[in-house]
């Protein structure tokens, strides 16, 4: 017999075998997922899920996918949490503070509760990242956010309305685009490309029968 | 976490890693190679195959499982959908919104096509965002689009079409370029190199990376620019068939709304299937490490359509999904654990393979050392090998894992294994469909109008893809898609919508004497528990 615990679906109690992730419960129990189900691999940010250990008062957040079940537990999807999401240009924004400002000005309201961070289905310094955003510095930002996986958790526990993961959406573009030192090797193969300088060492080899391709394929040096 | 079979295997797998570390296994011979793939690759399971006899590739040998879906019903009945007045007219609708449709939106976009997305779930929600490893192209000194050419096509078996791996290549450094201009963040040395690593199958160290988040990197940023430009995304909204117009053109698609079952049509002038692939189908029964939606939708509904499939009997078996703990069975363990320098271990402790070779090759020998030689450790839901991810942190130094491969270390970590100590466990899952719609350079397929991108399409990897091949795939040809069918949307008229195609579809399916109890496309896999 399998080891089995309760759990509270939307408020509902099930019993379920307790090695099963909060995304496979719901299954066990019946569901045929159709939001709060993506990569149910951590990465997609669809399954948020906020839930409760019966007598205790905290309110916990997880994503569905990466979480085990526990005894008593009270569950509830957050498949969709609206947040702000500003438009721009890319081409056209610069990398400074100012388009904080003009774009996401309540991130100027944070008042240092820090519950973004104690919500965050990743681990990551929901807050910190925010300070970094509000002083310009981007490429801060956009490191310490990097793991984000835009769930919204972060922003539905916000007494500001902060749309952290957009934040730090931004400050990645910009530092991404903007800020990172550019790749002269990129762009000097892209214009040599273009121009046609390795056309003919490509044709060349396309042109060869097939054995003599074979022949180079599995003879070929490999880089160490 | 580990049981004691494990444990006591791991003291062997411990015991041998100052000498495994210092070793570089011979790479196999091409003869070596031939047949171990014959004995133990599953495309070679001849009783897990059946020939098509209906449509475009009657006669075809495809897996059984696909075979189910490509010759079962369709979800409506053709005679009572009302064409006359559809709820969308756009010039290109994509249909997908993952890597290939948003960036084939982004061109379309460009190109001044009125544009439409329609995703069954969210957009981004796609094997794009899940893709860890990396991206592949040929911008560094030492390498040439020539020698990226040479690796793909060898490591697809020269099986490929030859023009569509040269566009693959030649276009891959611009696309490495495209990305980086949305802002796409890939790591750089600080005089802003690209750090470049290995892929198995790979001559030349062409991995560009965004840490082992590069592929949700990648979509975020791509998904951010489509809701910039104000680009129309209809989510939770699947393509249940393909519309054409009396010239027999593709002409847009019959959508359901995923909660209500709302029919919907959609008329357009070009259409493009970016829909993905098929882990979800569980070939054989494996695990797979692919998202929720791949179900193969765009080959079924390409297919009653008239698109013909290349190479549909081949799927890649990803070396290296997590064989445990259960609650991760077969999510991918990214390649680039074995490119930072992690060996494939067997139970005794030895190191069995070259880490590198190409997925098909290296998924073969993980199966021949847990079936045959016996040498496998055994799981709760099966085998595994060992991978050794402490040797990341001997041969790059202390650290590397935390920065290279951050979302590996916390997948295992919630599950109280810290691999910069530990070991893991992998056995092969089902990762990619090499095969698909087969297309021409200008990415449409047989059927006049019908573009595809992405994993959907057949031919660009042969029958086997390299790590790395395909994010730049569904950039290449995503864009590729969305340029040429916005252009010919320029010059196309659509005529009197038509599903007179399904109806003769489900025609010769009655004639051929086949009788299916099931409907297609699949859309979501079941895995309520059967009672």
């Amino acid at each position: 017999m399998e080891d089995m615990v309760h759990v509270y679906l939307m408020g509902k109690m099930y019993e379920v075998p307790s090695n099963l992730t909060i995304m496979k419960a719901y299954e066990y129990a019946g569901y045929q997922l159709i939001r709060g189900c993506g990569c149910r691999n951590g990465f997609c940010g669809a399954c948020a899920t906020i839930y409760r250990i019966k007598g205790d008062p905290e309110l916990k957040a997880c994503l569905a996918c990466q979480t085990k079940v526990e005894d008593n537990m009270y569950v509830a999807s957050l498949p969709f949490f609206p947040v702000v999401k500003q438009v721009y240009d890319i081409e056209k924004v610069k990398p400074t503070q100012q388009i904080m400002m003009q774009l996401y000005p309540e991130i100027y309201s944070c008042i240092g509760c820090n519950a973004c961070t104690k919500a965050c289905t990743q681990g990551l310094n929901v807050m910190q990242y925010i300070a970094y955003a509000q002083r310009g510095e981007f490429e801060k930002c956009a490191e310490e956010s990097f793991d984000c996986v835009m769930c919204g958790v972060c922003s539905s526990r916000c007494p500001a309305g902060i749309s952290h993961p957009q934040v730090a959406m931004l400050a990645r573009r910009l530092n991404g685009k903007y800020l990172a030192p550019k790749s002269e090797h990129l762009a000097q193969r892209v214009e040599e490309i273009n121009e046609g300088k390795l056309e003919e060492m490509i044709q060349n080899l396309m042109q060869k029968p097939l054995e003599e391709i074979k022949e180079l394929y599995n003879t070929r040096v490999i880089e160490k | 976490m580990y049981t004691k079979e494990m444990l006591e295997s791991m003291k062997k797998v411990e015991a041998a890693r100052a000498v495994n570390v210092t070793l570089d296994p011979r790479r196999m011979t091409a003869e070596e190679k031939d047949v171990l793939l014959k004995t133990y690759h599953p495309d070679y399971k001849e009783g897990e195959f059946t020939n098509l006899s209906v449509g475009p590739n009657k006669g075809d040998k495809v897996p059984l499982e696909l075979a189910a879906i490509l010759q079962a019903n369709p979800r409506i009945n053709p005679d009572e959908v009302d064409l006359s007045n559809p709820d969308y007219d756009v010039d290109v609708l994509i249909i997908g919104g993952g890597g290939a449709g948003a960036s084939a939106a982004i061109e379309a976009d460009n190109n001044g096509a009125k544009t439409m997305i329609v995703t069954k779930l969210r957009m981004g929600d796609a094997n794009t965002m899940m893709a860890e490893g990396g991206i592949q192209a040929a911008d560094k000194p030492g390498d040439s689009p020539a020698q990226h050419f040479l690796d793909a096509f060898g490591g697809g078996h020269f099986a490929a079409k030859k023009e569509l791996v040269y566009k693959l290549v030649t276009e891959a450094p611009e696309a490495i370029q495209w990305l980086n201009d949305l802002g796409v963040e890939f790591d750089k040395e600080p005089d802003g190199t690209m750090i470049t690593t290995h892929g198995g199958g790979t001559s030349r160290k062409r991995m560009h990376a965004a840490k082992d988040y590069s592929g949700a990197e990648i979509m975020r940023t791509l998904r951010d620019e489509v809701l910039n430009r104000g680009i129309p995304v209809v989510d939770f909204t699947a393509a249940i068939e393909l519309i054409k117009d009396d010239k027999g053109h593709a002409a847009g698609a019959v959508l359901m709304n995923m909660e209500t079952n709302e029919i919907l049509i959609a008329r357009a002038k070009t259409v493009i299937i970016a829909t993905g692939g098929a882990g979800r189908m569980h070939y054989q029964g494996f695990p797979t490490s692919n998202h929720y939606g791949a179900t193969a939708d765009g080959l079924v509904l390409g297919y009653r359509a008239g698109a013909k499939l290349l190479y549909p009997d081949t799927l890649q078996y990803h070396p290296t999904g997590a064989a445990f703990p259960e609650q991760i069975f077969g999510a991918l363990v990214t390649e680039k654990v074995r490119s930072l320098g992690a060996m494939l271990i067997n139970v005794n402790g030895e190191a069995f393979m070259n880490p590198l070779e190409t997925r098909d090759v290296s998924a073969a020998s993980i199966i021949r050392e847990c079936s045959d030689r016996g040498n496998g450790v055994h799981t709760p839901e099966g085998v595994g090998v060992w991978l050794d991810t402490p040797m990341i942190e001997i041969k790059g130094g202390e650290g590397t894992i935390e920065k290279r491969i951050p979302a590996m270390m916390r997948m295992f970590a919630k599950y109280d294994i810290d691999i910069r100590k530990e070991p893991i466990l992998v056995y092969p899952t089902l990762h990619y469909q090499n095969g698909g719609i087969d297309i021409s350079t200008d990415g449409q397929s047989c059927v006049e109008n019908l573009y595809v991108a992405g994993e959907a399409v057949g031919g660009i990897h042969g029958r086997n893809r390299l790590m790395g091949n395909s994010l730049l795939d569904i950039i290449v040809f995503g864009r590729n898609a969305g340029k040429t069918a916005s252009a010919k949307a320029k010059e196309t008229t659509v005529g009197t919508l038509t599903l007179d195609h399904v109806k003769a579809y489900v025609k010769e399916m009655e004639e051929a004497g086949i009788h299916s109890d099931i409907v297609s496309p699949k859309l979501l896999p079941d895995y309520r528990r059967v009672k």
